[in-house]
This record gives structure tokens, C-alpha cells and sequence, in this order.
């Protein structure tokens, strides 16, 4: 079957892109093949004036290039290669002397985008699917099928340098205000307006396109002068956005300069060359591999394919309307746009709670990301009470209360009541044992865990935690729903601290021990962030809470023992009224929300002198081996069901940084027995909570790995 | 016995409003719509049921919105309801809500629908204000107008009195008789004196603050969340006086006579602002989905009298009517709620009930029947609680329908009057 389909009507060939046995439509060797072969034919046939190229699928115009053919690409040479044709191929859509109007509806990226850019008139429609970006840096590549030299010739160099640094993409208004596309229409006349619009560039040629941004712009995008500043520009921002740690924003910024600066064919040049070194790097490796499991995650329901089938959430009840119930609320309306009734102790909590779930709707509306319309019929999903009243139609029940077992239990009571027996009972904690929080219930097979990580809106992981009670259409309904909601949602075993809280425990309190030795806040901080965190530990201890953190180290202590004893650090400081942000005080000190610097008050409150020459590199050995020792003991335990499941959780709970691959993903990297040696160097030093994982010196003694090599 | 009128019987499933607040207090700066959406959206919610088996909603509104006249249909696109769920909005007066009502029990009984939300809101913070005629011209004309000179010309035409705005009045378009000008003819006509009147008044005050304090009123009210953080927080009805006095009442002067009068803004029922809604099914529908109703719909009335006479009288024609259809007589009435507009009106009423002239004026053998207070407006009514014209109907269905089943009652009235000269009636009734 093939791809292409062709049709000639008024000497205009309509050609439908419409990938067989696929969702969307991706360029592979196969279609590349087809399309060579029907621009041959488009050139010689006579009768076509023009051609419109148009999606056959129901949103997707083309989504990129097959990734899989990509990832099996093992050399360098070779991944070149695939960027030249892909050049030369565009080139001939560009070159052809018959116009060709691309005809856009859905995502339109990487690939798929550079391809309409070398055609030569653009329609979108305004529909919300409708997407183009080229999101190549995001997989560590760089758009090398001539969309480093076509798009800012198009919208100008700053704008070009906007889309392909970030990766983001644009919709329909955008992209027409950009430039990046002639005309806008609604998705039910695109064709039509795609065939007048073919006909009329085959009698008039193209239209001329004026370039904007006045005088400013004129000095900025084309003048060589103003291009040079704003390259210093852009190099001075990808810097300090990847600390230096990922290459392709670099490679793609010489790209765009080599094109304008010495033209489009030393430009396409450094494109496929950029491209060849990037594809086989390691940086690249790592991220495709993380697009794959989260590709991967979104179809793994966390139980055996076909053992139960989710239910459906009508409505879905949030005890507790504090900051976390409020965020599950507000994502869940976003979202889900599902019907959410929250509840907790007095109607001021619900009304705040109200307040602060709808603000995740104002948010967006403040973005322009809702429209006004459906900021209202969004916002008439909340709802909000001091009683049960609304529970006995929901089908999910999430509880986020106050962290303790026994307001949990008889939170669960309260709702198992009220609720129908099919209904499913979650509790958002962080480390409370889930089988602790069920042993009372009434169906134990309806209670589950479902961590959410703070703020609610903006972290995307989700760790599920079945019991061992816990039936599978639970299991199946909580991650469905989770993943509606916008999370990647891992399935972890119910043990404490779960997988996320337990590979940071040993690393937050080793972060405290620096602390309470002398080593600076900013030392500690800096050198995590120069190794790939978003944020340092003592500052992520500042936002958790160090009340939260305190509570969680002594659930943590209590079930491992002295490996993840907390240091007397946190209590001291929480003794002095030291909560963290939330409190306008903690390690660091904040001015009007903002963080404003360490505090260094807390260095006499901790009776220490801050050390002056502290060596990061010995701080970033203790931190980083802390967390991958726990990890491996944590997988051990069959904690996450698999490397895939772990380092996911590590990258999107923790902000592991993600040119590493995730802690288990780097225990290969580094080998076993490298983490076990460094692990016996700390031991000897610093104690016992650095003796290495059994399964490490298992896994070093057969040369193991986590992953396949 | 059973109802004489034809069809299915209709049940009374839930029923719930908003706060009533006076006019210009707490609902200041909040729409009719976002009112009425709070109502139902809250009735959906504590009644529990599916959103999907609403087939109709039915508001009444009395002054709409420039905005969104048709607020029924605002209603109807919450997002717990089926978008193709339709939708209207009408006026009946102060019998609006009430009407809505009745209006799903036709198409209820009619097989029509199974499951109606009909209720009612007024907003009398959120009214139209119009321009003058002149100046609503003007503007026309400035629009109009091709070049700036023009447009300026036609603008240079306004005066100051132009600029007056014009407001929607309480009063009657056939006789230019405000509401409170009728209630004072009424009082005078019919020898209601300022006294009775104030006891009246008295009685509604001491009512309503009783059943607010034992949780009655509060049991049909869903709290609103105000203010731009959500944390003004209303609970009760803000008109209700639990510390008057007969003597405060006293204190006060006429409003519409300053100097033979004797209706005050004491025994008047206040401007207000709230919404109301009520759930309605099928008798059959309520029984499969396992509902066990408050009430069901025995029979109603509506009738009229010229405005230019004693404006709030229908009632007194209506009710009589409505017994009839219902096949009962008053004295087999548990519990009344009788809309109390001003007290000068119901008193009106309750004597011309009582009256044998009235009976022979009526076509009837003997009077309508004696209002006996213990059974009568329980709560309190209007003139304390406050009356948002276009949901009064819905509350006063609401409490008469969850005090009959309190009380156990078989048959209970509503009595409304309305402008226009207009009253309606209706039977509820219990196995």
C-alpha cells in the first residue's frame, strides 16, 4: 500500500499523505522513496499545473521523522547520510517549477515542517491540533532537512532561532502573525482554499512576503551586524539554559549562522554534518531513549494487557482542598475536564481550596492557552463543600489530607460510607505504606496510592502504588486517569518512601550532613546544578518544606534504619520557626516569594563556621553515590517494576538530569564495579550508609547491567 | 383520591437556592447567570444524580440580563449536563420560578420529559441600564455618522438630561402604579392597619431567624464562595432580622404615603438577589432511579385581575381554583406558604379567603377558606427571607415541600401573587 495517493482535478494534483496502519503520518526511507517518485511524475505530466500536498489522517499533517529508523542509525557517516537525502528531497519540492501549496491541519513538526517551508505557499487551519515546530533539539538533533536555512530566511533570524533553540511549536494565529505560514482558514475549507490558492500561485506566482519588525527588525535580521548580536544573544541564552551540557542548541545556532552568513549551501553543509556527530552522540542517545520509555510508559497500563479494563470517571471527589488537593482539582478539571467535587473540615479550607484549583484554569486563560469561554465551563467542574454531599456518584476518590496515618484511615472510613462499593479510593501520600492506610477498609481491593508531586499543575510524574489487595481495574483506572491528567505514570511497589522519596532520602540528608560539616549552601547547590539538577538539594529542601522533609526522614529512618538517618540539621532549624518558602524562611531567605539569597544565619544557629574551600567535586561524589547506591537497593526490593519505570520516575520527580539518562541508566554507564569502588572509598570515610548494594556487587561480580548494552 | 388533571404523576425530587441577599449587598458585583449555574450546578451535585438524565431546564427571570437573556440556556450548558439539553427562560412575574415549575410538570406529565431542573433568579444588581430615547439616538446617529464632523455634530446635540439613565421600574406599565403604591390602596381598601401589618412582619422576621438557627433554611441554601479569593463565605439569607421588634417595626416611616400610609420598607419584602432550583421527575423515573420524592405535583392555578383594581388579588382567584382541580377543600390543607409580597397583601388576601361577599363574588357556596398561621409560612417568608422575583417560586416549592415531609402533611399550598395583577397556586401532596 502506498503512502501517497494522487489526484488531478483542473490540472491541480491534490496529493494525500496518508501513512498506512499508522495514527500519523511520519517521513521514512519508504515514503521518501514515493515522494521522489511522484515529484518525477508532477514534473513530467503535462496536464498538473500545481500540486497541493494534504494529510490524509484525521489530525497530523506529518508529525517528524520514523524515529525508530533513526535509532537504528549506528555511524556517524550513515546519519548523515539520512540528513542529505532528506535535503536533497526538499530541495526538489523547493525547485520544482510547479508551485506547491502545503495544505496544514495537525501537528506539522520537525520533518513534516521543513518540508511545507520548502513549499511554496503555506495554509493552516486554526485549529488547536494544528502545531508546527521543529522540536529537534529536544531529542539532542538539530532540524537538518534545510530547516535551519529555510525558516529564518522566511520569519527572520531571531524568530527562526526562537523555534528551533526551544523546540516549542506554534499554533495556526501564531504561526500566521510569524509568517511561517500565508494563510489561516478553518479546518472545513482548507482544501478548497488550498486548490484557489494552487491555482493562483500556478497563474501569479507566490506572493510577496513582507518582512516585519520595522526598523528593529530590519537592523536585527538583516543586516549583518544586528545578526551578529543577536547570535551573541542567543548563544548567551542556550548557555545558561543547558549549563553547557547539551550540544544541539549550539550545533543548530552554527547552522543558522553558517546558512545566512555564507549561504544556504555551506549552511546545509554544517546542517547534515551537525547532524551526523549529533545522532550517534550520547547526549542524543540518552534523550531518544527517554522518548521511547515515556512513548512506551503511555501504553503500559501497569497491569498484563487485557487483565481488566479501566472505569470510566465521571466524577471524581479530592478530600482535602489544601495545596496539593487543590492542585489534583484544578489539573483534574484542566485536564480531565472531568466533574471534581472537593471537600475537606470548613467551608473557608473549600473556598481557598476553590480558589486555588481554579487558579490553575486562570493560569491558562492568562496564557491564552483557554479561551474565555472554556475558562468558564472548566471552572463550573469545581465544586466545593464541608460534607460529603456529591461522593456518592464519584467513581475516583483522591485523598490529599494532612500526612498521618491515622487521619488517613479514618479520612478512608468517612468516604468508604459514603461511596458506591465500585468506586476507587486513592491517597496521596508520600511516604505512608498504602497496606497501612487499607487495613481497615471495607474493599481493600478499591484502595490505592497515588503520589502526586507539588505544585499538582506543572510536575509531570505520577507514581501509582497498588497494595497487594489492590485489584487490577483499580490499577488500570488510577493510571488512565493519572495519564488523562497529563502525567507519565509509574507503577511502584508499596513500600516507603515509594521510588521517588526513597532515592532522594539518602540524598537530601547527605545533603544536610555537608551542611551541618561547614560546606556552604551555596557550594552544595551550585555543584548539583553544574551537574545537572534544576535545582540544588538545600533549595529543594526549602521548597518541600523541612517540616515535610523532617516528617518523611523519620518514616524513612524508621523502616531502613541508620542508612537514612537524618541528620539533627532539620530539627534544629525548624526549632527556630524554619519551614521553607512557604514559611519566608528556611535555608534560604525570600523577598516578596522570591528566593534572595542563602541565609547565612543559619550557620551560627548550626553552631558552624562555613568551610571556605569546600571541593565540589568531593560533594557531588557523596550526593550522586548516595542516590545511586539507594536506587539499586530500592530495585532490589522491586520497587519500580523496571530500569525503564526508575529512571523515568528519577527524571521527571526529581529533574534528574536528563543527559544522564536517570540514575539506574548511569550505574551502566559508569559500570558496577566503578559505583561499588567509589561506594568503598565513601564507606571508608564518611561510615555505613555508603556500603555498597548488594546487587551492586552482584551485578560486579557477573558484569551485569541494567539495560542491554 | 387522586389528581384529576391528565397524565403522569410529578414528583418534587430536590430542591435548593443560593443565599437571598439584599440587593446591592454580597451579590453586588456577581451575575444572574453565574447565581442561577451556582443554584443548579449544587442541586445536581447533592441530589446525585446523573447530569445526563436532565432532559429540559426551565428558568424563570424576571428583569434578564442584556447579556444573557435566555439564562435557562446559560444553565443548561453546565458542564455536568448534556450540551443538547434545551433550555428557556420566562416571565411570569413574581410567579416566574413557580411557573417553571409547573411548566416542567406539563411536559413531565405529557411524557415528554422525564427529569426537568426548573427554577428561577433575579439579579437586581445586575440590571439593564438603558440610555434616554434622545440619547440612545444620538448615539445611533454619532455611528452613523461618515466623517468626524459629523460624528461630532450629532454628538454635540446631548444635553445633561440625556445623560439621565433609565432604570427598570417597580411599577406597572398599564397604570404607572408602583408595587408599593398597589400594596398601600390595598391596605386602605380592604382596613389593614399598620399594626397587623407589622406583625405580620414580625412573625416572618422571628420565623425565618428560628428556622435558620435549627438548620431548616440553611438545609436548602448552598453556601456561596465570594470575593475574589473565595473567602467571603455566605451561608444564610441577609435580610432576616432575629432582633426586631414590634416597636422597631413601629419606628418606621410609610414609604409610598408619607402621610396616611402605612406600608413601610418593615413590611415589605426588600430587594433581592439569589437563585433557586428545583428537581422534577416523573413519578415512575424518581422510583427507578431510586429516589424517594419530597412531594408530588397535585394541581395548579393561575389567574388575573385588572391591575388598575386592587393589584395583588389573584390569589384570591387562583387559589379557590387550583383547590378544585386539586379535589380538595382548604381545611385539608397541612401547611401553606403564601409569597408575602408586602404584609398589607397578604392579610388582603387572607381576609378576601375568609369572607363570604368574597365567596359569592368567587361563584362559590361558602368562603375559600380560613388561614390558620400555625401551619402557615412556618419559616417565614418573603418580607424576611427576601424575594428575588424570578426565584421566590422555587423557594417557596423547596420549603413546602421538604416541611410537608418533615411534618408528614398530605396537601400543602403555595400561594403567589404577582404583577400584572396575576396569582397562582399550587397543590403539593403526599402518599
Amino acid at each position: 500500500m502506498s503512502a501517497l495517493t494522487t489526484d488531478i482535478q483542473d490540472g491541480i494534483a491534490v496529493v494525500t499523505f496518508d501513512l498506512p496502519g499508522e495514527s500519523v503520518n511520519k517521513l521514512s526511507d519508504a515514503v521518501k522513496v514515493e515522494f521522489e517518485a511522484l515529484l518525477i511524475r508532477l514534473r513530467d505530466d503535462a496536464s498538473v499545473r500545481a500540486a497541493v500536498l494534504i494529510s490524509g489522517k484525521p489530525d497530523s499533517f506529518i508529525a517528524g521523522a520514523d524515529l525508530d529508523e533513526f535509532s537504528a542509525l549506528t555511524t556517524e557517516s550513515a546519519a548523515e547520510r539520512l540528513s542529505f537525502e532528506g535535503q536533497e528531497m526538499v530541495n526538489r519540492v523547493e525547485a520544482l517549477a510547479k508551485p506547491v501549496v502545503a495544505a496544514i491541519h495537525g501537528a506539522c513538526l520537525g520533518g513534516g515542517l521543513e518540508l511545507a517551508l520548502a513549499c511554496h505557499y503555506r495554509i493552516a487551519t486554526d485549529h488547536p491540533r494544528t502545531q508546527l515546530g521543529l522540536p529537534e533539539v529536544q531529542l539532542g538533533l538539530i532540524p537538518a532537512a534545510g530547516g535551519c536555512q529555510r525558516l529564518p530566511r522566511l520569519i527572520g533570524a531571531r524568530a527562526a532561532l526562537d523555534l528551533i533553540l526551544t523546540g516549542k511549536s506554534e499554533r495556526g494565529v501564531r504561526a500566521l502573525r510569524l509568517g511561517l505560514v500565508d494563510e489561516l482558514v478553518p479546518p472545513s475549507i482548507l482544501a478548497a482554499t488550498a486548490l484557489t490558492a494552487a491555482d493562483r500561485v500556478a497563474r501569479e506566482g507566490p506572493p510577496r512576503r513582507a518582512a516585519g519588525g520595522g526598523l528593529r527588525g530590519y537592523l536585527l535580521d538583516r543586516t549583518a551586524a544586528g545578526r551578529r548580536m543577536v547570535y551573541r544573544a542567543a548563544e548567551r541564552q542556550v548557555r545558561a539554559r543547558t549549563g553547557g551540557h547539551y550540544p544541539a542548541p549550539l550545533r543548530a545556532l552554527e547552522a543558522v549562522r553558517v546558512g545566512l552568513e555564507q549561504g544556504i549551501t555551506a549552511g546545509l553543509a554544517e546542517e547534515h554534518r551537525a547532524f551526523g556527530e549529533l545522532a550517534v552522540g550520547d547526549v542524543s542517545r540518552k534523550l531518544v531513549q527517554i522518548f521511547f520509555a515515556t512513548t512506551a510508559l503511555k501504553k503500559d497500563d501497569g497491569i498484563p494487557p487485557g487483565t481488566a479494563a479501566p472505569r470510566q470517571i465521571r466524577r471524581l471527589g479530592v478530600v482535602g482542598a489544601g495545596f496539593m488537593g487543590a492542585g489534583i482539582a484544578g489539573t483534574a478539571a484542566l485536564n480531565v475536564e472531568v466533574d471534581t467535587r472537593l471537600k475537606d473540615a470548613d467551608l473557608a479550607r473549600v473556598g481557598k481550596g476553590l480558589k486555588a484549583a481554579g487558579g490553575v484554569l486562570a493560569e491558562r486563560l492568562k496564557r491564552k492557552r483557554l479561551t474565555r469561554p472554556q475558562y468558564e465551563r472548566l471552572g463550573a467542574l469545581l465544586s466545593g463543600g464541608d460534607d460529603y454531599q456529591g461522593f456518592a456518584r464519584a467513581d475516583l476518590v483522591i485523598e490529599a489530607v494532612f500526612e498521618d496515618l491515622e487521619v488517613k484511615r479514618r479520612v478512608l472510613s468517612e468516604v468508604e460510607a459514603v461511596i458506591r462499593p465500585e468506586a476507587i479510593f486513592a491517597s496521596n501520600t508520600s511516604t505512608i505504606p498504602i497496606r497501612d492506610i487499607a487495613s481497615g477498609a471495607l474493599r481493600p481491593e478499591q484502595v490505592l496510592g497515588m503520589h502526586f508531586f507539588s505544585p499538582v499543575e506543572k510536575m509531570p510524574l505520577l507514581e501509582v502504588i497498588p497494595t497487594d489487595a489492590t485489584a487490577p481495574e483499580a490499577i488500570v483506572t488510577a493510571v488512565r486517569f493519572g495519564r488523562r491528567m497529563g502525567k507519565t505514570v509509574i507503577v511502584v511497589a508499596d513500600h516507603p518512601g515509594f521510588w521517588v522519596n526513597r532515592i532522594l532520602s539518602p540524598y537530601l540528608n547527605e545533603a544536610a550532613t555537608l551542611l551541618a560539616e561547614g560546606v556552604p549552601v551555596e557550594v552544595i547547590d551550585r555543584t548539583m546544578i553544574a551537574w545537572g539538577f534544576p535545582v540544588g538539594p538545600i533549595a529543594l529542601l526549602d521548597e518541600v518544606g523541612l517540616d515535610v522533609a523532617q516528617k518523611a526522614g523519620a518514616v524513612m529512618h524508621a523502616s531502613f534504619g541508620d542508612r537514612l538517618r537524618p541528620p539533627e540539621t532539620l530539627a534544629r532549624l525548624l526549632a527556630d520557626g524554619r519551614l521553607g518558602r512557604k514559611s519566608g524562611r528556611g535555608l534560604y531567605r525570600y523577598r516578596d516569594g522570591h528566593k534572595a539569597g542563602a541565609d547565612d544565619s543559619v550557620y551560627p544557629l548550626l553552631g558552624i563556621r562555613p568551610v571556605e574551600d569546600a571541593d565540589p567535586s568531593l560533594v557531588e561524589r557523596r550526593l550522586v553515590y548516595a542516590m545511586l547506591n539507594e536506587a539499586a537497593m530500592a530495585m532490589e526490593d522491586g520497587v519500580v517494576r523496571s530500569p525503564r519505570d526508575g529512571d523515568i520516575g528519577a527524571l521527571f520527580g526529581i529533574g534528574f538530569p536528563a543527559f544522564r539518562g536517570g540514575p539506574l541508566r548511569l550505574v551502566d554507564d559508569l559500570t558496577a564495579a566503578r559505583v561499588v569502588d567509589v561506594l568503598r572509598d565513601l564507606e571508608d570515610v564518611h561510615g555505613a550508609r555508603f556500603a555498597p548494594a548488594g546487587s551492586l556487587l552482584e551485578m560486579d561480580a557477573h558484569g551485569r547491567r541494567y539495560y542491554p548494552a | 383520591m387522586h389528581d384529576s388533571r391528565p397524565g403522569r404523576r410529578v414528583a418534587i425530587v430536590a430542591g435548593l437556592r443560593t443565599p437571598f441577599a439584599k440587593s446591592g449587598t454580597v451579590f453586588r458585583d456577581v451575575s444572574a447567570t453565574a447565581l442561577a449555574r451556582h443554584a443548579a450546578r449544587e442541586l445536581l451535585v447533592r441530589s446525585e444524580i446523573d447530569g445526563r438524565e436532565i432532559d429540559e431546564v426551565i428558568f424563570g427571570q424576571v428583569v434578564s440580563s442584556v447579556r444573557a437573556p435566555n439564562v435557562a440556556r446559560e444553565v443548561s450548558l453546565l458542564p455536568q449536563l448534556l450540551p443538547s439539553v434545551p433550555a428557556y427562560t420566562l416571565n411570569r412575574a413574581c410567579a416566574s420560578a413557580a411557573q417553571a415549575l409547573t411548566n416542567a410538570a406539563d411536559q413531565i406529565a405529557l411524557g415528554h420529559a422525564d427529569t426537568i431542573l426548573a427554577g428561577g433568579v433575579e439579579s437586581l444588581s445586575d440590571i439593564p441600564v438603558l440610555h434616554s430615547r434622545r440619547f440612545s439616538r444620538i448615539l445611533v446617529d454619532a455611528g452613523k455618522a461618515k466623517s468626524v464632523g459629523a460624528r461630532i455634530g450629532a454628538l454635540a446635540r446631548t444635553r445633561p438630561r440625556d445623560l439621565v439613565p433609565v432604570t427598570p421600574a417597580v411599577a406597572e406599565p398599564s397604570t404607572g402604579e408602583t408595587m408599593g403604591q398597589s400594596a398601600e390602596k390595598m391596605a386602605k381598601e380592604n382596613g389593614i392597619t399598620r399594626e397587623a401589618q407589622d406583625r405580620m412582619a414580625l412573625m416572618s422576621h422571628q420565623r425565618a431567624a428560628a428556622a435558620t438557627a435549627d438548620g431548616r433554611l440553611p438545609a436548602e441554601i448552598a453556601p456561596w464562595f465570594g470575593g475574589r479569593d473565595l473567602d467571603q463565605i455566605v451561608t444564610a439569607d441577609n435580610g432576616i432580622r432575629s432582633d426586631t421588634s414590634l416597636e422597631a417595626l413601629a419606628q418606621l416611616r410609610p414609604v409610598f404615603d408619607r402621610r396616611y400610609g402605612s406600608v413601610t420598607a418593615g413590611n415589605s419584602s426588600p430587594l433581592t438577589d439569589g437563585a433557586a432550583a428545583v428537581l422534577l421527575m416523573a413519578e415512575e423515573k424518581a422510583a427507578a432511579l431510586g429516589y424517594e420524592p419530597l412531594a408530588f405535583i397535585r394541581s395548579y392555578a393561575v389567574a388575573a385581575v385588572d391591575p388598575g383594581w386592587q393589584l395583588l388579588m389573584g390569589p384570591v382567584y387562583a387559589v379557590p381554583r387550583a383547590l378544585a382541580r386539586a379535589g380538595i377543600a382548604w381545611r385539608e390543607l397541612g401547611l401553606v406558604e403564601i409569597h408575602e409580597a408586602f404584609a398589607a397583601q397578604v392579610l388582603s388576601n387572607e381576609q378576601a379567603w375568609g369572607s363570604d361577599a368574597w365567596a359569592e363574588r368567587l361563584g362559590l357556596g361558602a368562603p375559600v377558606g380560613q388561614v390558620d398561621w400555625a401551619c402557615t409560612n412556618v419559616m417565614g417568608g418573603s418580607i424576611a427571607i427576601g424575594h428575588p422575583f424570578g426565584a421566590t417560586g422555587a423557594r417557596l416549592v423547596t420549603t413546602l415541600a421538604h416541611e410537608m415531609r418533615r411534618r408528614d402533611v398530605q396537601f400543602g399550598l403555595v400561594s403567589i401573587c404577582a404583577q400584572g395583577g396575576m396569582g397562582y397556586a399550587l397543590v403539593l401532596e403526599r402518599d
